[in-house]
């Protein structure tokens, strides 16, 4: 009853979705407000109405109701409450709904805010909006539905339907497949929700993209009503890259945390799109320019979100990340190529009165420095895009399929973030509009001098690897000209008005978040080079074979052998856990437990490493086999990762960088016209 | 003239000579970068590329691929599975599934060409040396996806081992209920 329930929901989403997508048109070319006003409601109504559909589905993956394939497919009778409700986004078809969840949610917040000076925008924010929302919701309803079960036909033949012929008979298997182990980890819980998260509200500056080009406003308006939204897509698009690349780290077993398999880089994509737009939209705002690239950038970041969530639910690529093949992918393209040409279309239409009001006019300003940086993201992109598609375009010439794999990637796209790097460093001191070397210079000598004070030091301690120096530099030219930067400001407040210098850096970021917190963000990518530069390019192994009480020894450290120890853990699973010590220089350091887990439902081993992690290195020591009799020895494979830890240090720093970028100014608000004075002061 | 004077002139004159054609700078500018990019992604596409063969395309290429890095892919056979842990040396056999997606889907999706290759004595099969951890998604009728190269001996060395297992995800109906 509970799935009809549930798919009756569905359909009527889809009904009011494509209601309100043909009454806020015909609102909008008519000049209607009633119907406009309608389509609103229609778009608000969605969000219960799809709440409806997932928690259903939510209460069938708790109270195990096996005869529901999706039910039986990602759950067991073994698996945590928790990890049944988290099980709505280990499938597809639960995903997509999940996908729809949040697509509404963030579209109804949107439709409630205040839209006094823009109205004109809401009819096609709301058909963006629905029409995104119309797909997913249209896919799970007709392609992966979620709520389809098994039956016996009369004629004794099983299938998965959701309305059997007549005389069919329900199938309850006893118990579900369970989730695939490997997504049976907290990172999981909230690794894909963000990603969601972040592809979701892209859609956001999309819709508003879109009604500026459809109503022909060429102002920047929809890129400050949108900021904060673009922020928050981004922040919650990294959180989940950082997160995934933090389960893989913890779980996958590969001493790695990022692999190039085409899921990431689905993921990655859109990133790459986001980042360029995050900084280009500063030049539009300030000078004028870029208007039309600006809206290639939106179009392009919409097109790739609708790509990943794609790439990331379907079997087309191999990929570690095994997912189902499916049959919904001429479905995305279709839409995915619709979307482009009618946007590309619109904007071409309005090609002219996107011209730019300024010109760059010198090599080296900030202007044309935010230009470089935007080339740089899409040369990376273009990597990716390449690397992708490239054993169906070899295929497509050659009749024979040939791909490429991480040293691709990993040698094309370094030179790239290195020239990221060094903008970083010498971006924020150039000046807009004119700027030559020798006012760059200028600016620049001092945090110059230091960063080669560092590489000194760098050079002493014995690296010598041209490429590990090159990085060092660069993180730390990028780190002391954001330092530079920042304490000349706060040292000037200071001396200005004599605040002390806390009061003075507290203000300095409140006065301009995006600039103090987009800074922030410089340094946790700086950071996060590092902990990258540490495991790409001083990682060590070793593996072994050892009887208790022998050891293995890598980088310095002596890892030995205790003992191991078999059980069944109450959630289905069987352990078997070994003790290592640890030791460095003789000195003791503390035991770690490297095991391996048996998942009897989905039959299949997972290795947890045991890993021993400080801001110098990560020590990460697989248990890859064992003896019957322990006492006769197990196999370990180490890894040792210098500087590992700073990637995560660093990607923390770069949330809260975001977050201090994308934090409201509550100054800005109409309210400030009563406290009249006192923002005054505020402002002087 | 005084020191300013100069700059001020100076200044002039570089600005003229800017002035004169601001836009082509940054058109050269800018196509450097494009260049080098292209030329980025060209070159590493040529050094890292890989051909993506099947078993018995692999078969087909005979002594001329021996030694040339390739990626194939396949169907685990799990009766074959060795692993000699004190060596961490991976020793299998898989057996030849197509290459392309459109066939697989053709067949009647991944899990039942993986089954069909398997269970059948005639389809061509390769034996595979992987030197590493055993992974754990290793089993019978998985599909391997391995980087590697073909020894002289016919045995293929993989330095990567990729795999998944359709039967997971693929809603066959229960095997439970089938009294």
């Amino acid at each position: 009853m509970a799935a009809l329930f549930g798919y009756g929901a569905l359909i009527l989403t889809f009904l009011l979705a494509l209601y309100g997508i043909g009454a806020a048109i015909y609102g909008a070319l008519g000049k209607k407000p009633a119907w406009v006003e309608s389509a609103r409601l229609a778009m608000l109504l969605t969000f219960p109405m799809i709440s409806v559909v997932a928690l259903t589905l939510i209460i069938l993956l708790l109270t195990g109701h096996y005869e529901v394939a999706f039910v039986y497919n990602v759950t067991s009778s073994a698996m945590e409450p928790y990890l049944r409700v988290t099980a709505l986004w280990g499938g597809q078809s639960g995903s997509l709904i999940f996908w729809s969840w949040l697509m509404s949610a963030f579209a109804s917040a949107v439709t409630l805010r205040q839209w006094k000076r823009d109205r004109e925008f809401l009819p096609w924010v709301i058909v963006i909006a629905l029409v995104t929302l119309a797909f997913f919701v249209g896919l799970a309803a007709f392609a992966e539905n979620p709520f389809e079960r098994f039956w016996t036909l009369p004629n004794g033949n099983q299938i998965q339907a959701m309305f059997p012929a007549a005389g069919a008979v329900l199938i309850t298997p006893a118990d579900g497949k369970g989730l695939n182990p490997l997504l049976r980890h907290p990172g999981m819980i909230i690794h894909p929700p963000m990603l969601y998260l972040g592809f979701v509200s892209f859609v956001i500056p999309f819709a508003f993209a879109f009604a500026a080009l459809v109503t022909g406003r060429s102002d920047d308006r929809w890129i400050r009503l949108t900021r904060r939204w673009t922020l928050i897509a981004w922040l919650f698009l990294s959180l989940g890259l950082v997160l995934g690349a933090r389960w893989a780290y913890d779980v996958l077993g590969w001493g790695g945390y990022w692999g190039w398999d085409p899921v990431e880089i689905a993921a990655f994509m859109p990133w790459l799109t986001g980042t360029a737009f995050l900084h280009s939209v500063m030049i539009q705002e300030k000078k004028g320019m870029f208007k039309r690239w600006n809206m290639i950038l939106i179009i392009l970041t919409y097109c790739l979100v609708i790509f990943g969530t794609f790439l990331t639910r379907s079997g087309v690529l191999s990929s570690v990340h095994a997912f189902a093949q499916s049959s919904i992918g001429p479905l995305f393209f279709g839409f995915i190529g619709i979307t482009f040409v009618v946007t590309l279309g619109l904007l071409l239409w309005r090609w002219n009165d996107l011209a730019s009001e300024g010109q760059m006019s010198s090599l080296l300003s900030r202007e044309s420095l935010f230009l470089v940086n935007n080339l740089l993201f899409m040369g990376i992109l273009a990597v990716c895009f390449w690397g992708v598609i490239f054993p169906l375009v070899s295929e497509l010439f050659t009749g024979q399929k040939v791909t490429v794999g991480p040293p691709f990637y990993k040698r094309a796209v370094a030179p790239q973030f290195a020239g990221l790097l060094f903008l970083m460093g010498i971006a924020p001191l150039s000046a807009w509009g004119h700027s030559t070397i020798k006012t760059l210079g200028r600016a620049i000598w001092k945090p110059f001098i230091a960063s080669l004070v560092v590489m000194a030091v760098v050079l002493a301690n014995g690296i010598r690897d041209w490429a590990a120096l090159l990085a060092f530099w660069l993180v730390a030219l990028v780190t002391c000209v954001t330092l530079y930067d920042y304490g000349r400001s706060v040292w000037a407040r200071h001396k200005a008005r004599g605040e002390n210098l806390i009061v003075a850096l507290w203000r300095l970021i409140g006065r301009n978040r995006r600039r103090y917190g987009g800074y922030v963000i410089h340094l946790g990518v700086v950071l996060m080079a590092l902990g990258v530069v540490g495991i790409e390019l001083f990682q060590t192994t070793t593996q072994g074979t050892i009887k208790p009480g022998q050891s293995l020894t890598i980088s310095g450290y002596t890892v030995t052998y205790r003992s191991l120890a078999e059980f069944d853990a109450p959630d289905g699973r069987n352990v078997a856990r070994a003790v290592v010590e640890v030791s460095k220089g003789g000195q003791y350091l503390g035991e770690l437990h490297p095991r391996r887990d048996f998942y009897f439902d989905a039959q299949q081993p997972m290795t947890i490493p045991g890993v021993r992690s400080t801001m110098e290195d990560d020590l990460y020591v697989l248990l890859v086999d064992w003896q019957p009799i322990s006492t006769d020895g197990a196999t370990f494979k180490i890894y040792h990762n210098p500087l590992v830890n700073w990637l995560w240090l660093g990607a923390i720093i770069f949330i809260l960088g975001t977050m201090i970028a994308s934090w409201p100014d509550a100054e800005r608000e109409p309210a400030a016209v009563t406290a009249a004075p006192k923002s005054n002061v505020v402002k002087a | 003239m005084d020191i300013a004077g100069q700059r001020a002139i100076k200044g002039l004159h570089s600005g003229k000579r800017a002035g004169a054609n601001p836009r082509i700078k940054f058109f050269i500018g800018g196509l450097l970068i494009i260049a080098a990019i292209g030329y980025l992604i060209y070159s590493s596409s040529q050094s890292a590329a890989q051909y993506f063969l099947t078993v018995s395309e692999l078969n087909g290429r005979g002594a001329a691929i021996v030694g040339q890095d390739v990626r194939i892919s396949g169907a685990v056979v799990g009766s074959s599975i060795q692993y000699d842990a004190d060596k961490l040396e991976l020793r299998f056999t898989v057996a030849d599934i197509p290459g392309d997606n459109n066939v697989i889907e053709q067949q009647g999706g991944l899990a039942k060409v993986l089954h069909v290759a398997v269970t059948n004595p005639k389809a061509e099969r390769m034996q595979i040396l992987y030197k590493g951890v055993k992974p754990d998604l290793l089993r019978d009728e998985a599909q391997a996806i391995m980087t590697g190269k073909l020894g002289a001996d016919g045995v293929f060395v993989a330095n990567e081992l990729l795999l998944k297992c359709p039967t997971k995800y693929e809603s066959a109906v229960p095997k439970q209920v089938e009294k």
